[in-house]
């Protein structure tokens, strides 16, 4: 009953305006792009409020608002975990200890500060496995842009990869990452707004929180597991066979808090990069912390909706079925599969253009973050240095239509390949655990040398391979053997970030005190914290925008938002 | 470019199409069957339009 829904024309007239808004933006923003630091780097003029918020909506693309809904029902309000412990400290750990260096330095971009830090292999191995991810990580929302347009608006797959490919090619090409940036803050508040009213009135059909926690500790019973499981994020973390996520609490603190959420919040450049648009430093410092304000509230609006689902298909005359449901329980499809089921004709056609935006702006923030990098740390690098700054600009732009191109590839790719999804997050986990360790040791260690870091990098990868060729999870890894079975992907995950960081992280300082730092004190100045003044910020800042005084807001509401939900 | 004026004219236009649609359906239950029998077009609506008319009103202020 569910899959009987018929759009109407005002639904595809709330989608068309806000295209219309999205082309308008790209199309404003022409007039400035005049040089490659303007189409690249934003010309590093953007308030901070508008950086935070796009800080966290570049992040909310397919793999998030898909797997965030599919986690909240597997697993329940423990997957909250991915926006407290997994975000919040390095968050506040980017704005208070990382930020000066990254905005400080020359560095263009995060592959560039390991040039200037270390050397030109590690900026090479940084520059061209991220170039790899991000095309691959834009695919993917182009994949799940085009199959929704497929399942919603019965729109051909191939023409619907062609029409999501277009729309975010002309925007990024003509406004280049400033106009990225305002269309995720655009898109930002439309899946707030397009979300909020399928929470509040699923929670009313479940009877509210108390009636959700009823019903989902039947679904924790029914599975084997204690009543609370499923609304409690620590309190069963004691060991891992207690909770569905089978991940104890150091698996949990060391492996998602630490390692993992470092890694990703601290160097992946998709998000350092919204922070180096800001147009002071004391701008950028507070960008990851105005981001931390509404990451912490994220998931009443994209795991909430998971829980509620899981409640109401425990039922089956609550007639809630997930689209595109062939026998099979397809839990990424929760979110549009909910949408229909509360939305009438109207605010359906929002829902859906929510979800758009969510697709978009995760693929328009992988491209803009390619295109950089490839036309400073793989094109001005390796193939034709030394140009004028126009020629870097028209670089710039044919490699924004390159990476869309490219895009389109892996978006085929995802759909012919159904466990795309979780391969992607695996090499994600391969690459970016080690690289936290390299980032610490060489902001905070003057003594690291590049051959060390390179050769940390490259151990640490294999590490994460080998660790997971070695164990096997859901059927998934142990290629080589199985020498342990992890109760969860999640756990494996974890613990193969763990072992990737410590693997990169000792050998770096072993192989540091055997080699020569070919490095002085002067070029490490401004890119390692012993060598760098400690006044970062620009004088007479009031002291509510200090970054010091908003880290100290947020940990606490990070805490009291954990206290009570434990 | 203040990008307040483009977020706060699209939810104005938005906001105000889905409150319309709502008072037009004001009556029609068979529509608001999904939504548990709640109106939520017309409070959407409502929402943005307050939402996009703060943001409008906050680029004036700044112009002075």
């Amino acid at each position: 009953m569910v899959n009987n829904f018929t759009l109407h024309l005002i639904d595809y007239a709330i989608m068309a305006i806000y295209f219309v808004f999205v082309l308008g933006i790209g199309w404003a923003l022409k007039k400035y792009m005049k040089s490659s630091s303007q189409f690249l780097e934003g010309g590093k003029s953007i308030p901070s409020w508008i950086t935070g918020l796009a800080f966290i909506s570049a992040n909310l693309g397919a793999l998030e608002v898909f797997g965030m809904g599919a986690s909240g029902a597997k697993y329940g309000l423990m997957t909250a975990h991915f926006y407290l412990i997994g975000a919040i400290p390095a968050m506040i750990f980017l704005a208070l200890f990382m930020m000066p260096f990254y905005y400080g330095s020359k560095a263009r971009s995060v592959p560039e500060y390991l040039k200037l830090r270390f050397d030109e292999k590690t900026r090479g191995f940084n520059a061209f496995s991220f170039a790899i991810m991000t095309v691959f990580a834009s695919g993917i929302s182009m994949f799940a842009l085009a199959r929704l347009m497929e399942v919603m608006l019965h729109w051909n797959f191939h023409y619907s990869i062609i029409a999501s490919a277009v729309i975010v090619l002309v925007y990024t090409y003509l406004g280049g990452l400033k106009s990225a940036i305002y269309n995720e803050v655009l898109q930002f508040f439309l899946i707030v707004v397009g979300f909020l009213p399928l929470v509040i009135i699923g929670l009313q059909d479940v009877g509210g929180w108390e009636g959700l926690t009823l019903q989902l500790n039947d679904v924790a019973v029914s599975k084997g597991f204690e009543a609370g499981t499923w609304t409690s994020t620590w309190k069963y973390l004691g060991s891992a066979a207690s909770n569905p996520m089978g991940v104890d609490w150091f698996g949990m603190f060391m492996g998602l808090g630490f390692v993992l959420a470092f890694g990703y919040w601290c160097t992946n450049f998709l998000v350092v990069q919204r922070a180096m648009a800001a147009n002071s430093m004391s701008g950028a410092r507070r960008t990851p912390l105005i981001g931390a304000l509404p990451k912490m509230f994220l998931p009443i609006l994209v795991i909430v909706p998971g829980m509620i689902a899981i409640a109401l298909m425990s039922r089956a005359e609550n007639g809630l079925m997930l689209i595109g449901d062939k026998g099979q329980t397809d839990y990424n499809m929760i979110i549009p599969s909910m949408l229909v089921h509360y939305y009438p004709t109207g605010l359906l056609g929002l829902g859906i253009t929510a979800l758009m935006a969510s697709f978009m702006s995760g693929m328009a923030g992988n491209v803009t973050a390619f295109n950089t990098v490839f036309t400073y740390d793989i094109y001005q690098s390796y193939i034709r240095p030394g140009k004028s700054d126009n020629h870097y600009l028209k670089i710039g732009q044919f490699a924004t239509i390159f990476g869309v191109a490219v895009s389109i590839g892996t978006a085929y790719i995802a759909a012919n390949f159904n466990n795309i999804m979780d391969f992607l997050q695996l090499i994600f986990a391969f690459v970016n655990a080690p690289l936290f360790a390299t980032f610490m040791l060489g902001m905070f260690w003057k003594r690291t040398t590049g051959n060390a870091a390179f050769a940390g990098l490259i151990a640490g990868t294999a590490a994460a391979a080998l660790h997971y060729s070695l164990t096997i999870a859901e059927g998934k890894g142990g290629w080589l053997a199985q020498l342990v079975e992890y109760p969860s992907g999640m756990a494996q995950g974890f613990w193969t970030a763990i072992y990737a960081w410590s693997v990169c992280f000792v050998l770096t300082i072993i192989i540091s005190l055997f080699t020569k730092q070919l490095k002085t004190d002067d070029d490490l100045r401004g890119l390692v914290y012993s060598l760098t003044p400690k006044t970062y910020d620009e004088p007479g800042i009031p002291w509510y925008d200090k970054p010091v005084v908003m880290a100290v807001i947020i940990g606490a509401l990070s805490i009291a938002i954990t206290i009570l939900i434990w | 470019m203040d990008i307040r004026f483009p977020i706060g004219l699209l939810f104005v236009i938005l906001g105000f199409i889905l409150a319309a649609f709502g008072l037009f359906t004001m009556n029609d239950a068979e529509l608001y069957a999904r939504s548990l029998g709640r109106n939520i077009n017309l409070w959407t609506g409502l929402l943005m339009l307050v939402f996009g008319g703060l943001m409008l009103l906050s680029t004036r202020k700044k112009k002075k």
